[in-house]
């Protein structure tokens, strides 16, 4: 029952902690790419593509965790290193 | 259409759909985190399907190429072609290398997009059809496992990250020699100090594992959480034509959908882009002198 609890909270502060990250690295660069694009103009498509690659980049770590959590919570596997302890 | 795939006469639970919808058509258990004797037949299946479909199309557009006014699909197709040239001649600076890579980096990016683009298609689809043949073949309709997206495996994105690794290090040893790039890989990043060696080549793993790891991980925790999220999306559904109560959940199983599939649109196009772009800057890297 322990296990079960510990790992639904483990996958809040995975996903919650991640999410943290990542939406203000992607805060941060969008300004500078905002700022930039106001500054010039004629620079803006080539600056679109690389922010579009750097907003790939940041969401990398963060849906990686996603993963990783989503997984604790449909198939657990502390639940099945539980099953195997030797009795 | 519950009830006909379970002969104990219960519904899934939720838990007991979305395991059943993540297991894999394999040949035997994993025993272990890596297991190399294990085969997943769906990713495979799908993944080299998708392939030969992707060159078969590009294989139809050159066929057909005109100098003159093109049409529409070799329109796109140059469009497509000439993108990825651009950013492969900013990015690796040797022309010899991009006869390779360019093309390299063109398969990469349209395969991967066909690979993820399979989650758009209806979670319970393609399973339905494979239960369906399978119990046709015989076999037990309650084990007809199918995954669809290949990329949603760790071992095909891992696959493919291990393929740049393994052509990263070709070029490395093409361009700087067997003997310049060992010599790189224990004075650089820190210095030539005969103390500094271990360091530095420690350091050079890392950086190597931490890339490769990172490039496949990416793709598949993205295509991992889309699935998923679609699964979820498609239980809220369920619950409603199961229940019969609460039309919310059937209207909002329509709307998330919906919402999530848009999204995710931009998540495949994004994801297959990203792959490329770094393929072609660890390519690029190779060329690097530290």
């Amino acid at each position: 029952m322990e296990v079960i609890s510990f790992t639904a909270i483990a996958v809040g502060l995975i996903i919650g902690l991640g999410a943290i990250g990542a939406c203000i690295g992607i805060g941060i660069m969008g300004s500078k790419y905002l700022e930039a694009a106001a500054r010039q103009p004629e620079l803006m498509g080539e600056l679109q593509t690389k922010m579009f690659l750097l907003a790939g980049l940041i969401d990398a770590a963060f849906i990686i965790g996603t993963g990783i959590a989503l997984w604790f919570a449909t198939v657990n596997p502390f639940l099945a290193q539980i099953a195997n302890l030797p009795k | 259409m519950a009830a006909q795939e379970h002969a104990a006469g219960h519904a899934p639970t939720a838990g007991e759909y979305i395991v059943h919808h993540l297991t894999h058509a394999r040949n035997k258990e994993m025993t272990g985190v890596l297991d190399f004797t294990v085969v997943s037949w769906d990713s495979m299946f799908f993944s080299i399907l998708l392939g030969v479909f992707g060159c078969f199309m590009l294989w139809l557009a050159a066929r057909k190429a005109t100098s003159g006014v093109p049409g529409r699909f070799q329109a796109a197709v140059e469009i497509l072609v000439e993108m990825v040239d651009a950013q492969a001649k900013g990015i690796v600076h040797n022309a010899t290398s991009r006869k390779l890579v360019a093309p390299l980096a063109l398969t990469v990016f349209i395969w991967i997009f066909l690979l993820n683009a399979m989650d758009l298609l209806p979670v319970d689809l393609l399973p339905l059809i494979w239960e369906k043949i399978y119990g046709a073949m015989g076999g037990d309709p309650r084990h007809a496992y199918l995954r669809v997206v290949p990329t949603a495996d760790l071992s095909v994105t891992m696959g493919l990250a291990l393929g740049v690794l393994i052509t990263c290090i070709f070029y490395n040893i093409k361009v700087k020699g067997l003997g310049g790039w060992g010599h790189e890989l224990i004075t650089a990043p820190f210095g030539s100090h005969p103390v500094l060696y271990p360091v530095n080549l420690l350091m050079q793993i890392i950086e190597f594992v931490a890339k490769t790891v990172s490039h496949g991980m990416r793709l598949f925790g993205n295509m991992y959480a889309g699935e998923l999220i679609f699964l979820l999306i498609a239980l809220m559904g369920g619950a409603w034509t199961l229940s019969a109560t609460g039309v919310l959940l059937g209207i909002g199983h329509v709307v998330a959908g919906t919402v999530w599939a848009l999204f995710h649109l931009i998540i495949i196009t994004l994801q297959a882009f990203v792959f490329m772009m770094l393929t072609l800057v660890y390519i690029g890297q190779a060329h690097d002198k530290h």
